[in-house]
């Protein structure tokens, strides 16, 4: 869906782990971007279970929710990658014991 | 409509209840609600049908409030096909949480003087580990001592119970007119006659006054007396989460959509809806004492509604002799009581008269005639 | 605690330019940005990208690279600015507490905290107008502000076939910088009324003041004619297909209907002030027939119906980045004087300047208003409407006839607006479906009630304030 310019700027990248693969990013990407580029999409509804991606990239359609560092319900587009960030869409309805 | 059987003023869940119970009887009813700036308890309430701890200080109201549970089943089922919306009615009994081994001896003692010496039928104390049985999916907080649990109570989407009850009023032939605030209520030769919106009129030999906490100002030119109050409730409410609470309990409740619902602050600040952090605050820190795993939810509304109390808390229900076929409905638990309202105080309306234990509850009780 | 003479929410172009003029008069200042960096939604990345030699940097243009001035002069304000931080919620304190004050309740790095300031300035922006049509939830679908966020914050192109539909100034800026940059596109639907020039016509002479950015758009216009991009015109009833991803797109146009394999779709149908805190707060809001969305109701100094709160940018109403600037310095002037840093008389005299900066940054607006009006194509019954819940236009409309015209009231009967999002996606349509439903004019049917939080909060965050304060 979303490749990366071919002379992308230089700048520092970082290693993130999408649903425990390594993924390699850009400092600065949100892990919304990653989640898009590698797996297409975020989350998982829960009402009908369908399959969606961030939509919006700025914080208001919460199509982007997704599981970082184990934290449920996040807005990936508003997080950006970090070293070793663990990264995972939210399948469904939030659980309260993981 | 030509001039209807019955007006009733409110068409929130306690007037919409009495309307549809009277329609079902073959009345001729006209609803009419107010505006949009309108105090609307039953859209901000917790949707708890609930029948345990209800009615220390006032018998009757214990016993209605258990007849109410015991037609919930039967009204749900010919409300809903009626008009065709599901309300997520559930009945698994609830519980109520003791943060204390204090407060768990001190729920007992409430209980059982409800109860006339022991706990009510249907009623069970349960210890930490017999609660944390009930609740496989919800790790308790280490305060938790316990909890009283009571097989009579159950849950309802309170929003949904409103659409169905308004729809339910339509179907069977009766009219609701939105935005018609009542300016005016006054008696004629042959009832009474409101004045509402540029000022047109409705007439009708019976009237029912079930504005909530306007219902005072509207009857109070007539020099009837409806002493109520507002008390404001809080109420918190999370995305959608995996099923982990089977039944509702007092202040967390999971709705049939998976939100968990967490509520109510009791407040004495006049007519304000508004909400604060603080409040928010407190009502986080009382749900993580109890199901700690909850702090990563996420909370995505907080609200306020006024609660509609009689000086006892109380239903208030009165037929002023000196006006007859005028009716003045109002009470705190409309959603628990909306099927004994839709079945038997629409009877004793129709009969004319309030009988067996609704005769406790006109105003009168507060009028202890003082010594001389 | 400190408090703050005044905290800014939104380090875009108002918010950094109030706090560059705040800072000045030596007013403490705090700004709060959910971002990483400054530059709001035109400079996102601006720091970063502008690199001496960033190919980036070129292919988005001078409009964007002038951004990286003003983020040095905000970082060298002196303001003390957090970003990452998300505000979610706003609050008058209690009166006893500060002569007049407010709490800013903020979560950063997943902790929650209150700030306390003086006065508020929310410059929080816009958002892109949400249109629904069949398929707009399919992964593959984003909005054009979407991917050009992809773009400035991961160097991002989209690929597969690319479309972009819609109307406005961005999907055409977009387009261009795609071109500079080696983005391929496989065609540009447009859905501007093919009259559009005609309704244009009355606005264009007060808008040649502001011939620079005319001439821009009429640049990047031709850009795309001379790329020998396929270009449609008067489209409507677009539908995106496929099973789990987009893999067709559907549209119509006068001449018949029309249909293309699709890997991506991008949408713009221009935007909308972020009204949420100000709905939130209860502020007065006037309707914007021209632009159909609400904007809260400011005075000249920016302050809306609740004194203290002022507000700038794009979240006042839409005028684009030059006009933000220019809101966000009047502000300051009119927080400055309503804390008595500042006469009347001096304010007055010092706003000349700004408000004449202001009327030559709006000077086009009524022509782009005109030009790229809000899309009026009735919504099928079967379309997702409220995306959280997945409510349907044909479920809005059935809530909307059996009562009375209140988004309240079609709220609490469907769940509507109730979801995560709190009605940023659904809000507008729902009053749409409402005002079609009961004939009435849109601007009467009003926005449902927003409740706190502004952005979900954790019950953990939430209970951690108690702790803090004993
Ligand atoms: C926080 C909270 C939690 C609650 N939880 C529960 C619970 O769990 N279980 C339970 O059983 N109950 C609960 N309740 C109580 C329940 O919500 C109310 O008992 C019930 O909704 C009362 O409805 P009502 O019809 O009397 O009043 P309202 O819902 O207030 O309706 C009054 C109606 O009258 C109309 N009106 C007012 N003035 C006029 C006029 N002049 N002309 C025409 N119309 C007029 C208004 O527009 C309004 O629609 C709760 C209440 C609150 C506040
Ligand atoms: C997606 C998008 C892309 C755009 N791209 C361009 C463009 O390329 N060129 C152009 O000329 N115009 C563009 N615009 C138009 C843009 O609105 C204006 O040009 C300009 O950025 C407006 O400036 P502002 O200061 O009013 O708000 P913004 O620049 O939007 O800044 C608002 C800031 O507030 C922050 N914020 C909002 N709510 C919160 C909260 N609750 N907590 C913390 N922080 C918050 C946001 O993170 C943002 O940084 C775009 C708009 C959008 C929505
Ligand atoms: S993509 Fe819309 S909120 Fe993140």
């Amino acid at each position: 869906m979303f490749r990366p310019l071919p002379d992308s700027p230089e700048g520092p990248t970082v290693t993130v782990f999408v649903e425990g693969q390594p993924v390699v990013a850009r400092d600065g990407e949100t892990a919304a971007s990653v989640l898009l580029r590698h797996l297409g999409t975020a989350r998982i509804t829960p009402v009908s279970e369908s399959p969606r991606a961030p939509f919006c990239m700025m914080g208001c359609c919460f199509d982007c929710l997704a599981e970082i560092d184990g934290k449920g319900s996040t807005q990936s587009c508003l997080v950006p990658v970090r070293e070793g960030m663990t990264i995972a869409r939210q399948m469904g309805a939030r659980k309260v014991v993981a | 409509m030509a001039q209807p059987d019955y007006i009733v003023i409110g068409a929130g869940t306690v007037g919409v209840s009495l309307a549809y119970g009277l329609q079902k009887r073959g009345q001729a009813v006209c609803v009419v609600d107010g505006g949009a700036r309108d105090f609307r308890a039953a859209r901000a309430n917790f949707g708890l049908v609930w029948v345990q701890g209800k009615g220390g200080n006032l018998p009757a109201y214990a016993r209605w409030t258990a007849e109410s549970a015991a037609l919930w089943p039967g009204f749900r089922d010919a409300l809903e096909q009626c008009s065709g919306i599901g309300v997520d009615y559930q009945k698994p009994g609830g519980l109520a949480f003791s943060l204390s081994e204090q407060a768990l001896r001190d729920r007992r003692a409430v209980l059982e003087v409800i109860g006339g010496g022991a706990l009510p039928e249907g009623v069970e104390m349960l210890d930490r580990d017999a609660l944390q049985a009930r609740l496989p999916d919800a790790p308790l907080g280490p305060d938790v001592a316990g909890a009283s649990y009571g097989a009579s109570d159950g849950h309802v989407n309170p929003l949904k119970l409103l659409a169905a009850l308004q729809q339910g009023v339509l179907q069977l032939g009766g009219e609701i007119l939105w935005d018609w605030p009542v300016q005016t209520l006054r008696t004629t030769d042959h009832g009474y006659e409101l004045t509402g919106p540029d000022g047109a009129k409705l007439r009708a030999a019976n009237v029912i006054v079930a504005a909530g906490l306007a219902t005072s100002g509207i009857v109070a030119p007539l020099g009837i007396d409806s002493p109520l109050r507002p008390q404001r409730g809080q109420l918190l409410v999370t995305e959608r989460m995996a099923p982990m609470l089977p039944m509702p309990c007092s202040g967390l409740r999971q709705t049939a959509d998976g939100t968990v619902m967490i509520g109510a602050t009791h407040e004495d600040v006049g007519l304000d809806t508004g909400t604060t952090q603080a409040s928010a605050t407190i009502l986080a820190e009382r749900a993580l004492r109890i199901l700690p795993a909850l702090g990563g939810a996420r909370i995505v509304r907080q609200w306020s509604g006024l609660r509609v109390l009689s000086p006892d808390g109380g239903p208030l229900y009165t037929q002023p002799e000196s006006y007859p076929g005028l009716w003045t409905v109002s009470c705190h638990s409309g959603v628990t009581l909306a099927a004994v309202h839709a079945e038997r105080l629409a009877e004793q309306i129709l009969a004319g008269a309030l009988t067996g234990d609704t005769r406790h509850f006109s105003e009168d009780r507060f009028h202890v005639p003082t010594p001389a | 605690m400190m408090i703050f003479d005044v905290a800014i929410i939104g380090a875009g172009p108002a918010g950094m330019q109030a706090a560059c003029d705040l800072r000045r008069r030596d007013l403490s200042v705090v700004v709060l940005d959910e971002q990483p960096a400054p530059g709001g939604q035109i400079w996102r990345g601006v720091e970063r990208n502008c690199q001496p030699g960033s190919h980036l940097a070129q292919g988005l243009g001078a409009e964007y690279r002038q951004g990286a001035d003003v983020a040095r002069s905000f970082r060298a304000s002196g303001a003390d600015y957090r970003p990452l931080s998300r505000v979610w919620q706003i609050e008058e304190s209690s009166k006893e507490a500060m002569a007049q004050g407010w709490q800013v309740f903020v979560t950063r790095e997943s902790q929650a905290e209150v700030i306390e300031a003086r006065r508020i300035l929310l410059a929080n922006g816009a958002q892109e107008r949400p249109v629904p049509f069949p398929g707009w939830t399919r992964p593959g679908v984003l909005t054009v502000g979407a991917a050009q966020i992809l773009l400035k914050s991961g160097g991002l192109l989209p690929e597969g076939p690319v479309w972009i539909c819609g109307a406005g100034p961005l999907p055409l800026l977009y387009a261009h910088q795609l071109r500079k940059l080696g983005g391929q596109i496989a065609g540009f639907l447009d859905t501007a009324p093919r009259d559009t020039l005609r309704r244009g016509l009355p606005h264009l002479n007060g808008a040649l003041r502001d011939w620079k950015s005319l001439a821009k758009g009429l640049g990047w216009q031709a850009g795309m004619r001379l790329s020998g991009l396929r270009r449609e015109t008067g489209v409507t009833q677009l539908r995106a297909e496929g099973g789990d991803r987009l893999e067709r797109i559907r549209w119509q146009t006068p001449e018949g209907e029309k249909s293309a394999t699709a890997g991506v779709l991008l949408i713009h149908e221009g935007l909308v002030p972020s009204v949420h805190p100000t709905l939130s707060l209860q502020c007065e809001h006037a309707w914007s027939d021209a632009q159909q969305s609400l904007r809260p109701v400011l005075d000249p100094w920016g302050e809306t119906t609740r004194s203290g709160l002022f507000v700038a940018g794009d979240a006042a109403g839409i005028d684009g980045a030059k006009a933000a600037l220019a809101k966000g310095a009047l502000a300051a002037i009119g927080i400055a004087r309503s804390l008595g840093v500042l006469s009347d008389a001096r304010a007055r005299h010092a706003r000349v300047a700004g408000d004449r900066a202001l009327s030559k940054a709006r000077a086009a607006r009524p022509l782009l208003d005109s030009l790229y009006p809000a899309p009026e194509g009735k919504i099928g019954d079967d379309t997702i409407v409220c995306r959280c819940e997945e409510l349907t236009a044909g479920q809005i409309r059935a809530a909307a006839r059996r009562g009375a015209a209140d988004p309240d009231r079609v709220k609490a009967e469907t769940r509507a607006g109730m979801g995560p999002c709190q009605g940023r996606q659904c809000g507008y349509t729902i009053a749409r479906l409402i005002a079609e439903a009961h004939d009435m004019p849109r601007a009467d049917v009003g926005f449902h009630n927003i409740r706190p939080p502004l952005k979900p909060v954790t019950l953990g965050e939430l209970a951690s304030l108690g702790k803090t304060k004993a």
